[in-house]
């Protein structure tokens, strides 16, 4: 009986992330109820350590050489990036949950175990070259989040955003498990390195490759895939929106962009211009439909929509920098788009039985109410619509520059078109901050608790240095 | 063993009319047991052994129970199931499933892809077979479903709960 | 064709052989039980009151077969069968005596030997369910109902203690050898060092436990609790139809002890059991005979002093106790295949 050696050191960040969310489980059942203040926020804290230690040891590990785990999981550069972007937003996400959780829900192991579940199922995605580890690994992410999205048991919404979302996302993994059978048919393997070798081409890889771009377009909430988004993101949690919408993106773009190379017998004309496509109406669909909500969260939502399309123009121009440019966009994403859900979070109020939606007006007057948030907020707010010298900017930048290299120009024209839509919306907000009265509803005095403001500096100071040190860190990333 | 198939053949597709036409669904969950079992045996037949009794333990023994449970608790006797749709579900599923009907056809009647060629190797279905499958060469995909179970076990614990709003202070 | 011919002449026998069982398990433990009881039992059929299974039969199937005007005609007919079937086809794995040569000729004691046994065992055992739900749910009754839903709870929760300890057992398969079987004949054909007996016998107890639990005795037979359900599922049974649920529950004692007796005390082994003779089947089947009678004893023994257990202490036993303890089990016998073996 030979058993198989395996390396584990190439997913030890994974493992710290998982063991951590063992901890947690455990701990909860082995620290009685009754016990001091300090049980409340401890899995919080664990939670918060092991994201940490993970994101440590990735940046320790020294060069990822691209080894593999049996071909099934590979530690490479890319793999690299992913992990940081992803412990990145769960971490901020972590510390919105911190001070939000305690409003709606007394379940808090269970709430970061699950939360843990769902970063180590991203992890392993963004390292999967194999097609059942690649589904396994969705899958992980997948039933944490839906769960996560019902968390907030107290109010309907919550539940009809799981529901949604669990349908829907069922539905996509039944579209991408067809996609996998179609490759294995055609090539009897199922590691994307020997699928790239055999170059079998035909209809199955055709077939298998489009239904693969449905599924991953499901988690990536690609229109015309996005019907769950909305929803979902305005039901779930806003600490878990901001999570999510980053995390699970990035994770679906890495694998995106691992089996679309690995596709390779398929002609590159053929499913780059499916996502050509799929990337324009995603932006101007997002776009559009972002400019006449009335919340402020369903707003992000849509614009979270829009910036999928943005990001799918750097797969559509298939070179490497058009993928340096979609991670370090990610980055910046991450950044600004977490704060601004941060800032969404802080002002919704803690109602009796639910947490009240913050409204599109609830921003209004923020400056004269809390200076530095609203300035923050517009950072957030100006970076999202691409305005110079923030990080958002120099990520539309990279990504559009690289479609036009590679001769995808009226794409690259069509972001730019998207980018003046959004503004509009973006500065609407903007513009209520700092000229509008505070309606009439909205608290006199805003409650800051010390973890979200560290997310919200955090995030600012992210938005900012990215902006300002755009070159050196993209020459990193390409390097 | 052609006769043997043939039978065999038929039951599963009675189970599987029977689960569409049964008015009542304990019939149509009744009907799927049926076509499982039959699919079982077809297993066993080609010398995969250890799938057919999987099928049993996975399916028969545990899913079908699953839908009977759920049928029983919400009431067993809903005649109108399957009553008063629309038309365009109707026409939509008929459509659907003639679609699929192409496509099946179509695909049988290429040759068969490359990938698939190694796929009825002798002895592939064998329990040593599987095992060296799924504890050496897949090992790191079959530790992840582990993951994956804990992972909805624990939402199914939560949802499950009764939900307890957090005390206001 | 012969292999065919054969296989169905051993199958008929071991139905009657099972059949006869049943019908004298009903007595073995009236008299036990009778026993416990400081009462005498059944003594007017015949010597010993040994007729009275007989006479009991002839009662069941004589009676009058009714079927009640609101239940669900087809699977309320179909379910006493199906309760009854899984409890018989599990025997064909079983190995009842070692095989006899006869010149050119050998005869095996056991219907079919598939290299899956041990998994079929589980199979069959998941399967038993039906029988039991689709009688409660079809007599359309509301304490058959419940019973039925009881059934469902309690017999899918205890298979998976009954699953992770046959897990278990599989390992030890590997002991001192390239791989394992699944085969309860070969099982059976490997020796095993003393220290292992000794190992397995820990897990007797919970095994015996799940087995209890599987076949709905007591102190598990919640489906029928009758101060609290009148008799649970069979409510709406009467006559032959009821026998047969009866049957079942008996047979399945049969088919249990007989199971614990291949895979915890060696089966038809003992002392001048030897294959190859011809003598040696006759003692084997001896040997074997005992132990079942030996573990049918321990079933009625329980029955006589164990009183029934509240339904939720039932699951919460279950799941909080015997799964912990048998996934304990599963993990010290893998350290000790890996490290021992």
């Amino acid at each position: 009986m030979s058993l198989p050696t395996l390396d584990f050191s190439l997913i030890l960040p994974e493992l710290v992330v998982l063991i951590t969310a063992l901890l947690v489980l455990i701990a909860d059942l082995l620290w009685p109820r009754a016990a001091s203040r300090g049980r409340e926020q401890a899995p919080a804290v664990l939670a918060l350590a092991g994201l940490i230690l993970a994101g440590l040891l990735t940046l320790l590990a020294g060069e990822w050489s691209g080894a593999t785990l049996q071909g099934m999981l590979v530690a490479d550069a890319l793999a690299r990036y992913l992990n940081l972007v992803v412990l990145l937003a769960a971490a901020l996400g972590l510390l919105l949950s911190w001070s939000y959780l305690p409003h709606f829900s007394t379940q808090r192991s269970e709430y970061y175990a699950l939360y843990l579940l769902a970063v180590a199922g991203m992890l392993f995605l963004g390292k999967s070259i194999e097609l059942i580890t690649l589904f396994v690994s969705l899958e992980i992410l997948s039933i944490a989040l839906y769960v996560l999205t019902g968390f907030h048991r107290g109010q309907l919404a919550g539940g009809e955003a799981a529901l949604k979302y669990f349908l829907l996302g069922a539905f996509s993994s039944g579209f991408l498990l067809y996609g996998a059978a179609l490759f294995y048919a055609a090539t009897g393997a199922t590691r994307l390195a020997d699928i790239a070798a055999q170059n079998a081409g035909g209809f199955y890889m055709l077939a298998g490759l489009a239904l693969f771009l449905v599924g991953l377009g499901f988690k990536l909430a690609v229109a015309p895939f996005h019907m769950w988004a909305p929803d979902a993101y305005q039901g779930a949690p806003t600490p878990v929106t901001a999570f999510m919408s980053v995390g699970t993106k990035a994770a679906a773009l890495v694998a995106l962009f691992r089996v679309v190379q690995a596709a390779g017998s398929v002609p590159v004309g053929v499913w780059a211009t499916a996502l050509a496509f799929l990337s324009l109406l995603t932006m101007t669909l997002g776009n559009l439909a972002a400019l006449r909500q009335s919340s402020l969260k369903r707003m992000l939502a849509y614009s979270s929509i829009a910036h999928a399309g943005y990001l799918l123009v750097g797969v559509v121009a298939g070179t490497a920098a058009g993928f340096d440019a979609v991670l370090f966009y990610l980055f910046a994403y991450a950044f600004m788009n977490i704060g601004a859900f941060a800032i969404a979070s802080l002002l919704e109020r803690p109602g009796f039985y639910a947490v009240q939606d913050a409204g599109i007006h609830a921003a209004d007057g923020l400056f004269g109410r809390r200076p530095w948030l609203a300035v923050a907020m517009a950072m957030f707010m100006l970076s999202l619509a691409g305005i110079p010298p923030l990080a958002g900017f120099f990520g539309k930048l990279y990504l559009f520059a690289a479609a036009v290299e590679s001769g995808w120009a009226w794409l690259a024209v069509a972001g730019v078109l998207n980018s003046v839509i959004s503004a509009y919306y973006y500065l609407r907000v903007v513009v209520g901050m700092f000229m509008a009265e505070p309606s009439a509803s909205a608290h006199l005095r805003l409650p800051l608790p010390a973890s979200a403001t560290l997310a919200v500096a955090l995030t600012a100071l992210g938005t900012l240095l990215f902006g300002l040190l755009a070159t050196p860190w993209f020459q990193g990333i390409s390097r | 063993m052609p006769l043997l198939f043939a039978a065999l053949a038929l039951i599963a597709l009675v189970g599987a009319a029977g689960v569409l036409l049964s008015r009542n669904p304990v019939y149509s969950a009744l009907s799927l047991l049926l076509n499982f079992v039959a699919f079982a045996v077809m297993y066993v037949m080609l010398s995969a052994q250890f799938l057919g009794v999987v099928q049993i333990i996975v399916y028969a023994g545990a899913i079908v129970v699953l839908f009977l449970f759920v049928v029983m608790l919400i009431g067993g006797n809903l005649p109108a199931l399957g009553r008063g749709r629309r038309a365009y579900v109707r026409a939509a599923g008929v459509i659907l499933a003639a679609l699929f009907l192409l496509a099946l056809l179509f695909g049988l009647a290429r040759p068969l892809p490359n990938g698939l060629a190694a796929v009825g190797a002798p002895d592939g279905g064998s329990v040593q077979a599987l095992g060296l499958a799924l504890y050496v060469d897949h090992i790191v995909p079959f530790e992840l479903a582990s993951i994956l179970l804990l992972t909805a076990m624990l939402g199914g614990i939560v949802l499950a709960r009764r939900y307890q709003a957090p005390p206001k202070d | 064709m012969s292999i065919v011919l054969l296989s169905i002449l051993k199958s008929l026998a071991l139905i009657i052989l099972l059949l006869t069982g049943f019908a004298y398990l009903t007595y073995y433990e009236r008299k036990l039980l009778a026993r416990f009881h400081v009462r005498r039992g059944p003594n007017r059929a015949g010597p010993f009151g040994l007729l009275q299974p007989i006479a009991d039969a002839v009662k069941a199937i004589f009676k009058e077969e009714i079927v009640p005007g609101h239940v669900d005609k087809l699977i309320y007919i179909v379910a006493p069968a199906l309760s009854l079937i899984p409890a018989l086809v599990i025997f064909a794995v079983i190995p009842i005596a070692p095989d006899l040569r006869l010149g050119g000729f050998t005869l095996q004691f056991h219907v079919a030997d598939i290299n899956v046994g041990l998994l079929y065992l589980a199979a069959i055992a998941s399967v038993a369910t039906y029988g039991i739900i689709l009688g409660g749910w079809s007599s359309n009754n509301n304490y058959a109902l419940l019973g039925s839903l009881r059934t469902a709870a309690q017999m899918i929760s205890y298979e998976l203690p009954f699953g992770l300890l046959l897990a278990a057992i599989i390992l030890t398969t590997n002991i001192g050898r390239e791989a394992g079987t699944l085969s309860l004949i070969e099982i059976l054909n490997q020796p095993r060092p003393w220290w292992l007996w000794l190992w397995l016998w820990l897990a007797f107890p919970m095994f015996f436990i799940t087995m209890l639990a599987e076949s709905n005795r007591s102190p598990f037979d919640l489906p029928e609790t009758e101060n609290e359900l009148i008799a649970g599922f069979q409510v709406e049974y009467g006559g032959i139809k009821f026998a047969l649920f009866f049957m079942a529950e008996y047979i399945s004692m049969i088919t249990g002890s007989a199971i614990m007796a291949t895979l915890f005390f060696g089966g038809w082994r003992g002392p001048f059991a030897d294959p190859g003779t011809w003598y040696g089947p006759i003692v084997g089947f001896g040997w074997f005979f005992l132990k079942v009678v030996a573990l049918l004893f321990v079933y009625i023994w329980v029955r006589a002093s164990v009183p029934r257990i509240r339904y939720d202490q039932l699951l919460q036993f279950c799941w909080k106790v015997l799964t912990p303890l048998s996934i304990g089990y599963l993990v010290l016998t893998a350290l000790i295949v890996v490290f021992v073996g």
